[in-house]
C-alpha cells in the first residue's frame, strides 16, 4: 500500500533541530517524527516557527544544528535540497505557488518533469492522457467543466488546492506537506480541500498540514503538534480533546508567555 | 460547461486576430493602391526585407513570454554587423567572419542573461545599460565609418545567406526576387515554434513568465532558463545582422535602431502577454508582417513616411489594450461594469454578454 513499497517506520524524522536567524532562535530541540500513513496538524501562533520547522522538513532550509532522517535514514545536512526532497518523495503544497495561473493544468501537472523524448521534445498526447487520468482518478474532477485544457485561471481556491495535491500524490509522493490550503478559501472551497487531505490518508500517505484555522485541521488530523516560540510544546490527540478545549488550551500557552 | 473555457472559440487558433487584421490591412492596400499591391514583386520584395524583423521578433516572443524585456538587440545588430563586417571586409575570412558575428552575438546575449539571472538587475535597466554599452562599443571599434561590401554577392557567403537561387533560373521577374534569407528565416521560426510549444525550453519559458516562484517551486532552474533566453536573443538578433548587412552589402553603426519599437510592437500585437506567460510564435510573425507592411501601404497610398511610425504606434496602442480586454477576465470584468453604469448601455446587453464568457 505505501508508495515506493520500502519499509520504514517514520517518513521523517527530525532530532535535536535547532535553527537560528542570525540571534532568533527559530527552532529549538525539535524532536518531531512522522508516520507513513498519519495526518499531523501543525497549529501554534503567527511566528511559532511552524513555517520555518517545514522548510527545514523540505529541504528548502538547511537545519543549524540537528539530524534529519528520511524513511528512517539519516540524511547528510549539506546534500539536503528542493530537488532532493522530491526525489525522496516528499511534497510541499504552498498556498498560492505551486500552480502557474495561465498555463493549461496538463503543463502544470509535468512541468519539472516531463515525458520527453531523448531532444527534449515534450510527449503532449501522453501527458495529456495521464493528466487526464489524474483529474478524472486521483483527484475526482468529473462533469465540472474543468479539462486538462483548462487554465488554472480559471479554477476556484478549492480546485487549485485540489490539483496540487492530486498532482503530489500522482508522484507518489510519501509525504504531502500542505502550507495554509485553507487561506482565504470560502466555506464550500475549504470543505473540498479538506475532502483531499482525506483522499491523502486513505491512499496510505503521510501529510503534514498547516493550519490557522483549529476547526479545519482538528477534524482532520490524527495527531496535533502544537508548536510556540520556536519549540514543540505539546502534541494533542484531537479525539480527546475538543476544538473549543483546545483553542482555550493555546490561549492560556499565550497568557503563560 | 463550455462557459467556462470562454473567450470564443475563433480567438483561440494561434494568432487569429492578427491574421485577420493582417488580412484586413492587405485588403485595404489593394483597395487603395491596387496596382502595388495585386503585382506579386511587391511580396518579393516583402519577403526580402522582412526577415530580420521577424527573427528579432521571435527571440523577443521568449524574452516577453518569460516576463522580461530585451532592449539590448538594436546594439547587437551594431556589434555583431561590425565584427562580421570588419573580418568579412577587412580580413576576407568568409565564413569565419560569420561565425565570429554570431558568436559575439551569443556573447553579448550570455552576458545580458548573466546580468538579469545571477546579479539580480531588472532586464529594462540591465538592457538599456548594456545597450549603451555595446552600440558604444561598436561605434568606438568602427571609429565611426560603415563598411561598404562591395562584390559581396560573389562570394558564397552572400549567395547562401542571402542569395536569389532562382536569379538565373527563369525569366519571371519577381521568381528572380526571391531571396534565400526568407527560406531560413522560416525554417529557423517554424523550429523555434516547435521549442515553445512542444519543448521543454519552450514551457519553462512560459511557467517564468507567470511566475519566478512557482517555477522555482515546481523545480525548473530559472536562473539558468533565463540565461539560455538572453543567450539565444542575442543569436538570432546576430544573425538578423549579418543578413541585413549582407543583404545592404553595408554596414553602418545605426543600423540597428529602427527595430526597437518595430520588433517589441510586432510581438505584443501578434498576442504575446507584456505580463509574460502567454506567448505566439505566429502571432509574432503576423505582427511583424502588419508592421512591415504598413511602410509600402501608407507610402503607395500617398501618405508621406512620417505617417509610417504614426500608424504603427497607434496600431500597437490599440493591440496593447485589445488584448488586455481580451486576456485578463478581471479587466473585461471592470470593463463591462463601467460600461454598465453608463445610463442606458446596461441592463440587457450587459448580462447576455457576460454569459457569453
Amino acid at each position: 500500500m505505501a508508495p515506493g513499497g520500502r519499509e520504514f517506520d517514520s517518513v521523517v524524522r527530525l532530532v535535536g533541530v535547532q535553527k537560528y536567524f542570525g540571534a532568533v532562535h527559530a527552532l529549538r530541540d525539535i524532536d518531531i517524527a512522522i508516520g507513513r500513513n498519519e495526518i499531523v496538524g501543525l497549529i501554534g501562533d503567527n511566528g511559532a516557527g511552524k513555517s520555518t520547522l517545514i522548510k527545514v522538513m523540505t529541504g528548502v532550509l538547511a537545519p543549524t544544528a540537528g539530524k534529519i532522517y528520511i524513511r528512517d535514514r539519516e540524511i547528510p545536512q549539506s546534500d539536503y535540497s528542493v530537488r532532493m526532497a522530491h526525489d525522496l518523495s516528499i511534497e510541499t503544497v504552498y498556498q498560492d505557488k505551486s500552480l502557474a495561473d495561465k498555463q493549461p493544468l496538463w503543463r502544470n501537472f509535468f512541468v519539472g518533469r516531463q515525458i520527453t523524448d531523448r531532444f527534449g521534445f515534450i510527449d503532449i498526447k501522453r501527458e495529456k492522457e495521464v493528466a487526464q487520468r489524474i483529474l478524472i482518478d486521483v483527484i475526482g474532477f468529473r462533469g465540472v467543466g474543468i479539462t486538462v485544457d483548462s487554465t488554472v485561471s480559471k479554477l476556484s481556491g478549492g480546485e487549485r488546492q485540489g490539483i496540487a495535491i492530486g498532482r503530489a500524490m500522482h508522484y507518489n509522493a510519501d509525504l504531502i506537506v500542505l502550507d495554509e490550503p485553507t487561506a482565504a478559501l470560502g466555506v464550500a472551497e475549504v470543505r473540498k480541500v479538506i475532502d483531499f487531505v482525506r483522499l491523502i490518508k486513505s491512499s496510505g500517505r503521510a501529510c503534514i498540514y498547516i493550519e490557522h484555522n483549529l476547526a479545519h485541521v482538528h477534524e482532520v488530523a490524527d495527531r496535533l503538534v502544537v508548536l510556540d516560540r520556536g519549540r514543540i510544546v505539546s502534541e494533542i490527540n484531537p479525539r480527546q480533546m475538543s476544538v473549543n478545549e483546545l483553542t482555550e488550551y493555546l490561549i492560556d500557552l499565550q497568557h503563560r508567555g | 460547461m463550455a462557459q467556462r473555457d470562454g473567450a470564443s472559440a475563433w480567438l483561440r487558433v494561434e494568432g487569429a486576430p492578427i491574421i485577420i487584421v493582417f488580412a484586413l490591412l492587405l485588403a485595404l492596400f489593394m483597395w487603395t493602391s491596387p496596382n502595388v499591391f495585386l503585382s506579386p514583386s511587391i511580396y518579393t520584395t516583402f519577403l526580402t526585407i522582412v526577415p530580420p524583423l521577424v527573427l528579432l521578433g521571435t527571440g523577443l516572443t521568449f524574452v516577453i513570454g518569460a516576463g522580461e524585456i530585451d532592449l539590448c538587440f538594436p546594439s547587437i545588430i551594431s556589434f555583431s554587423g561590425f565584427v562580421f563586417a570588419v573580418l568579412f571586409k577587412e580580413y576576407q575570412l568568409g565564413w569565419i567572419a560569420v561565425v565570429a558575428g554570431m558568436a559575439s552575438g551569443v556573447l553579448v546575449g550570455y552576458l545580458n542573461g548573466v546580468l538579469i539571472a545571477r546579479v539580480g538587475i531588472p532586464s529594462f535597466i540591465a538592457t538599456l545599460g548594456t545597450q549603451f554599452f555595446w552600440t558604444g562599443a561598436a561605434s568606438v571599434l568602427s571609429g565611426g565609418k560603415s563598411y561598404a561590401l562591395r562584390g559581396a554577392e560573389e562570394s558564397t557567403v552572400w549567395q547562401w545567406i542571402v542569395g536569389r537561387p532562382f536569379a538565373s533560373a527563369t525569366t519571371i521577374d519577381w521568381v528572380q526576387g526571391l531571396s534565400v534569407q526568407a527560406l531560413w528565416t522560416a525554417l529557423i521560426v517554424g523550429f523555434l515554434w516547435l521549442v515553445l510549444t512542444h519543448h521543454r525550453f519552450g514551457e519553462h519559458t512560459l511557467f517564468i513568465g507567470d511566475s519566478n516562484d512557482v517555477s522555482r517551486v515546481v523545480g525548473i532552474d530559472v536562473d539558468r532558463e533565463k540565461i539560455k533566453i538572453f543567450t539565444l536573443m542575442g543569436a538570432l538578433a546576430a544573425f538578423a545582422s549579418i543578413i541585413l548587412t549582407l543583404e545592404q552589402k553595408n554596414f553602418f553603426g545605426n543600423q540597428g535602431q529602427g527595430y526597437l519599437m518595430t520588433a517589441i510592437a510586432g510581438v505584443l500585437i501578434g498576442g504575446t502577454s507584456i505580463f509574460g506567460g502567454q506567448a505566439t510564435i505566429v502571432g509574432t510573425v503576423f505582427g511583424c508582417f502588419v508592421i512591415q507592411i504598413l511602410e509600402p501601404g501608407l507610402v503607395a497610398a500617398g501618405l508621406t513616411g512620417s505617417w509610417v511610425r504614426t500608424v504603427q504606434g497607434f496600431i500597437f496602442l490599440v493591440a496593447i489594450v485589445f488584448y488586455m480586454y481580451v486576456d485578463e477576465p478581471q479587466r473585461r470584468a471592470a470593463l463591462m461594469l463601467r460600461l454598465r453604469s453608463i445610463p442606458g448601455f446596461g441592463g440587457a446587453s450587459a448580462s447576455r454578454s457576460s454569459a457569453s464568457e
